[in-house]
């Protein structure tokens, strides 16, 4: 499992190899720069073809916005890591096989830490937090334009307080359906 | 002793992989308190009619008694209140064990328009330090006591004073459910608050442009990080970079053209890039499956330290911007060192590091390595230098609320920036002003 993820960041830095650093010009002057919108709404029904009320059989569609039925929608983990841990990896697969029998269902995956240690590291623990449920989702079936990841870091805490029964509610990714 | 034995204790440290000895510590306590340097700040003359429009030697005498390195005598303690350096009786000054005295006036030109003249007495010789004249709009009456503090604490400590400077920081009100996040702006001392942007969403990582004239920022504004550029007089804001994934930690070069940011685009890896203000050009600067991020650029704009955990767990290296440069590790002592911030001679770089199980501040030696805990706090953090590199502004915690501390360089004075309702975090402290 962690060899296949290796291989998938391999394969996905070797692609980004061969992009373009350089991003395309805008306006003349920093007071009329335009925001570069690399791809930050794509996936999020963009081009997508009709809504799920388009669709036959739209019964269905509560269950593809509302996720698996029965299955947990937070993922813990522990201090300064962004490994699955076993427990964890059914409700993995759980969301991965519901978004890959509903390509309509989207899904944000928001990545969280604890209060310690500097904000802007754990805005990065959180998004490699993100990433590592997207991308195990991604090996099981889900697409890549089914997922968005945003990490919080540590400034939005779900459970407050200075102590481990805080800390370890709060080093989490959510699994959120919507939009 | 403290140098060698804190070379070998480095050695130790590294040879052994060992958690860091507490001795650092230690000797900075065993070193005991400066003595702070005796003033009188005299209450300025007043001529025009009423009550002067502003007591510039309370502003001086509190700037000199917070920094820690000056001890005011109270007014009370005064036996005449001169205001040239002629009229001060060294006799009279010597009793009271004043080293130093400052004298002046205030004096209102026209409707707006005032004149703050100011003089340096040296008790011991008679000698006249310092004698000059400023003019000040009655708005910035305030600013121009801040400069008469800056001036009097140059020459006697043969420092540059910081007073004239502000510090930007995040300020976090109301419950989990509604938040309101403030970016604000004050003076060193903490006085004259002004917003910059609030919003209900995090606002993360004020960063001075090299000018002091704009703050770069991330907010979450709209529901995902991006990063802005406001200008302070204006407020105009620019966002100036809302990629796929994080858009975090900007550090301004120091000519001001380029911003050094950490982003994770769309394969989720956390990497530095540098980014033209001007042109808008993205380079990618580092390429590791680890995070790599909170750059901070050393003054002579050739080179970034950073945090990666490239080797486990995250510490802070060093790598030069040009193409082919290599990061180099700077930091071994214990398990984890980040977010480094460069002193303004670029000899020394201050990060948060973990000591004796407390998340503390700590400044560490740019070319030895060797590591010094200047705070004492356990969830230490955001460390900023002042520009005069003689102080540290940090973030801390007191019963369980965000606070504004500040340490001197040497660990030796130790200052809590009292803070407002609700949390405050994230101080970053300006480049001199002018």
């Amino acid at each position: 499992m962690r060899w296949m993820l290796i291989l998938l960041i391999a394969a996905s830095s070797l692609g980004l190899a061969g992009c373009p650093n350089k991003i395309p010009k805008a306006g003349q002057g920093p007071e009329v720069v335009k925001p570069q919108e690399e791809s930050a709404t794509s996936g999020v029904g963009e081009g997508r073809v009709g809504d799920a009320r388009d669709l036959p059989g739209a019964g269905t569609t509560a269950t593809a916005a509302g996720g698996p039925a029965g299955v947990g929608a937070v993922i813990y983990f522990d201090f300064d890591s962004s490994e699955i841990r076993p427990e964890f990896a059914s409700v993995v697969s759980a969301h991965a096989r519901h978004l890959a029998s509903f390509n309509t269902a989207r899904v944000r995956l928001e990545g969280h830490t604890d209060e310690r240690g500097s904000r802007e590291y754990n805005i990065a623990l959180g998004e490699r937090r993100a990433q590592a449920v997207r991308r195990a989702m991604m090996l099981q079936g889900a697409s890549d334009g089914q997922l968005t990841t945003v990490s919080y870091g540590e400034e939005r805490p779900a459970a407050e307080g200075a102590d481990e029964a805080a800390y370890e509610k709060n080093r989490r990714v959510e699994i959120s359906y919507g939009r | 002793m403290p140098m060698l034995h804190r070379a070998l204790a480095a050695f130790l440290v590294l040879a052994l992989q060992a958690p860091p000895a507490a001795a650092q510590l230690t000797v900075q306590i065993l070193r005991g308190m400066a003595e702070a340097v005796p003033i009188a700040v005299v209450p300025f003359d007043w001529k025009s009619d009423g009550a002067a429009h502003w007591d510039v030697a309370a502003t001086v005498q509190a700037d000199l008694e917070r920094s820690g390195r000056f001890r005011p005598l109270a007014r009370a303690q005064m036996l005449e209140f001169p205001h040239e350096a002629a009229a001060v009786d060294a006799t009279d000054w010597r009793m009271l064990k004043v080293d130093y005295v400052v004298v002046g006036r205030l004096q209102q030109l026209s409707d707006a328009r005032y004149e703050i003249r100011y003089e340096l007495v040296q008790v011991a010789t008679g000698e006249r330090l310092l004698g000059a004249t400023m003019p000040a709009d009655r708005n910035a009456l305030r600013l121009a006591s801040h400069r008469v503090a800056d001036a009097v604490y140059e020459r006697i400590l043969g420092v540059r004073g910081a007073f004239a400077t502000r510090i930007a920081y995040v300020a976090v009100e109301g419950p989990a459910d509604s938040r309101n996040y403030r970016l604000v702006v004050a003076d060193a001392d903490g006085a004259n608050e002004r917003l910059v942007f609030s919003s209900p969403e995090p606002i993360m990582s004020p960063a001075w442009s090299p000018d002091g004239r704009s703050l770069a920022y991330v907010s979450f504004h709209g529901g995902l990080p991006a990063i802005y550029v406001q200008t302070l007089r204006t407020g105009g804001q620019v966002r100036v970079s809302a990629r796929s994934g994080i858009n975090s930690a900007p550090a301004w070069s120091p000519d001001g053209s380029q911003l050094a940011v950490a982003l994770s685009r769309r394969d989720g890896n956390v990497d530095l890039y540098l980014l033209s203000l001007a042109t808008q050009d993205l380079r990618r600067l580092t390429d590791d499956p680890a995070i790599d991020t909170e750059p901070a650029w050393t003054p002579d704009g050739r080179a970034l330290y950073f945090t990666s955990d490239r080797s486990g767990g995250p510490q802070v290296y060093r790598m030069g911007t040009g193409a082919g440069d290599r990061p180099r590790r700077i930091t071994f002592e214990g398990s984890y060192n980040a977010r480094p911030r460069v002193s303004p001679d670029g000899r020394e770089i201050v990060v948060v590091t973990i000591d004796r199980g407390a998340y503390r501040i700590a400044a560490v030696d740019a070319e030895r390595g060797t590591m010094r805990v200047l705070s004492g706090g356990r969830l230490d953090e955001s460390p900023s230098f002042a520009p005069n590199g003689a102080d540290v502004i940090y973030a801390a915690r007191e019963g369980g609320r965000g606070v504004l501390a500040v340490v001197s360089i040497d660990g030796r004075i130790q200052q809590r920036l009292a803070a407002s309702a609700g949390q405050v975090r994230e101080p970053a402290w300006s480049p001199f002003l002018h």
